[in-house]
């Protein structure tokens, strides 16, 4: 046990807590304009890291070309099922719109499986971005350097089109207060569409950003669906800056749980259990999350 | 006599099985301020919920300005002129001051200016960048009627306004509301404070049980208030 495997998995850890970071912040913002629990959000973060392997397979389509069509083609996609499917159960109980999209997620997952299988597909980096750097206690791949700065500036973008612009405004007013908000004159329902678009264009960015990183899987979104409902318990349910910071929290968490496990304590494997257990006591202590409001909408 | 503004018809609501409102009809004329008095239930907020729109198992006829909006979604009754201010305020937690009263679109052709609206209430322009809920009761009441005057709305819907207000607050609030009057800007209030009711407005319709049981002049309230008071169970 050194400094430099700790700092290895510190890293790891803000890698990991970044992905969370930007899926859970399409979740929160989902949820906020829709009322909806997106549980499809991790198979469109599969459909993004597939958009990039495909384009990179069948047209030689670079990394920075895919970081662009991918996310949105799979926001269209988004769009569709929204407009298809989830607008025809929102005036219903919100348990019926968490069942379709539970549907969607599955029956996606295992479309993708069995016309790729489940072998993981190995993703290059760019160019640019092979190789390491030295990060003082130790040398860490750049690719993943990359990840953690472009998601966490992609999460302060948002942050800053939630915070400071008039749609931003418009999406806050209806998350708190959606009735009022169409009382007020303002048009909520146009944006419901659009907003989803973004949520899930925001997990498919964190697909084609994960996909050098990790291998790419149809089962990659099932794995971490289930991490994003930590994460957004501990953030607390529609905060944006509780999704971002929660999910760096969990990355860290679950970065700990693997240096335990280095350490010798034998814990390997318990790493989603810490996450669960750190989950619990904040639901304990703060059952409407880190950033909750007690009472919303 | 100026044309009806507001033109309520045989407006009945109901919550599941249970009606709330039997046949209302209600006038408001351009520019004219009218209250809704009555107890506690009688049916004064449903009634401001169904013209705006929030409160869908309804019947009946409501025009304004000569059209009939009682088909149209909230959002567009609101961009025909109504300025719904809800009986808790409807301040958001989420939007600061300032964006509390940006988010209307401006509808009508006198909206208030923000220079205006700071002007008249120098505290909304000292905390305009604070959160809108950390306004006390009295500012927040203050907030959603600015709002409503920045859009411009030509018939504002005031539920309760004065209710929790301090004295001073009442008086302020007065003073606010003739001066959106004399600029033409018409209002159906709900008011249970009959003195700030005859001071405000020129008609007031008395709700009971969800119907209308009387129609009076300020004076007739003023000569009235006892037996009104008694009506009311204040
Ligand atoms: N959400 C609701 N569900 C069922 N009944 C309601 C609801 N809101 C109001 N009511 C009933 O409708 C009637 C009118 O209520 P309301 O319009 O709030 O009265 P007011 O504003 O005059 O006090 C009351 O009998 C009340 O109990
Ligand atoms: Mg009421």
């Amino acid at each position: 046990m050194n400094g430099t495997l700790i700092a290895i998995q510190v890293f790891d850890g803000l890698v990991k807590g970044s992905f969370y970071a930007l899926l859970s912040l399409g979740l929160a913002v989902i949820f906020g304009m829709l009322r909806v629990v997106n549980f499809a959000h991790g198979a469109f973060y599969m459909l993004g890291a597939f958009g990039a392997w495909l384009l990179a397979q069948q047209w030689q389509v670079p990394f920075w070309a895919a970081i662009v069509l991918a996310p949105l083609g799979v926001g269209l996609l988004g769009m569709a099922l929204e407009r298809t499917l989830i607008r025809r159960l929102s005036h219903l109980d919100p348990l019926y719109n968490f069942l379709l999209t539970f549907g969607v997620a599955l029956a996606v997952q295992d479309a993708m499986r069995l016309k790729y299988g489940i072998q993981g597909k190995p993703y290059m980096p760019p160019e640019q971005l092979r190789g390491v750097t030295d990060i003082g206690p130790a040398f860490y791949p750049t690719y993943r350097i990359f990840a953690i700065v472009f998601a966490l500036a992609v999460c302060l973008l948002v942050w800053y089109l939630i915070e400071r612009t008039r749609l931003g405004m418009i999406v806050r007013a209806a998350t708190e207060r959606p009735d009022l908000t169409r009382a007020l004159g303002v048009n909520v329902d146009r944006w419901v569409t659009p907003v989803f678009g973004f949520g899930v264009a925001l997990a498919a960015l964190g697909g084609v950003i994960a996909a050098p990183v990790y291998q790419v899987t149809p089962v990659m979104g099932a794995d971490i669906i289930i991490i994003l409902f930590a994460v957004v318990v501990i953030g607390g349910l529609g905060s944006i800056a509780g999704a971002v910071v929660a999910g760096l929290l969990v990355g860290l968490i679950a970065a700990a749980g693997q240096i335990i496990e280095i350490g010798g304590f034998d814990l390997g494997r318990y790493e989603n259990a810490l996450i669960f257990v750190a989950m619990a006591i904040v639901l304990l202590a703060r059952p409407a999350g880190l950033f909750g409001h007690a009472e919303a909408g | 006599m100026p044309d009806a503004l507001l033109a309520v018809d045989n407006l009945s609501a109901w919550y599941g099985e249970a009606q709330a409102l039997r046949d209302i009809t209600v006038t408001v004329r351009e520019g004219e301020t009218v209250t809704l008095v009555g107890r506690n239930g009688a049916g004064k907020t449903t009634t401001l919920r169904c013209l705006i729109g929030l409160h869908r198992q309804a019947r009946g006829r409501i025009a304004l300005g000569g059209r009939e909006i009682a088909t149209l979604a909230p959002h567009r009754r609101a961009r025909l002129g109504l300025g719904y201010v809800p009986d808790d305020r409807g301040i958001y937690a989420t939007l600061s001051v300032e964006e509390n009263l940006l988010l209307p679109p401006t509808v009508g052709p006198d909206p208030w200016s923000l220079d205006r609206i700071y002007a008249a209430f120098p505290r909304l322009r000292e905390r305009r960048r604070a959160n809108g809920t950390t306004l006390s009761g009295g500012e927040q009441q203050m907030l959603a009627i600015a709002r409503v005057l920045r859009m411009g709305a030509r018939l504002l819907l005031l539920d309760e306004p004065t209710e929790g207000l301090a004295p001073v607050l009442v008086q302020q609030l007065e003073a606010l509301l003739l001066e959106a009057k004399r600029q033409g800007v018409a209002m159906l209030l709900i008011e249970q404070n009959l003195r700030f009711a005859t001071a405000v407005a020129d008609r007031h319709y008395l709700l009971a049980l969800g119907q209308i049981v009387d129609e009076l002049t300020s004076e007739q309230v003023r000569e009235r208030s006892h037996q009104i008071l008694e009506h009311m169970g204040v």
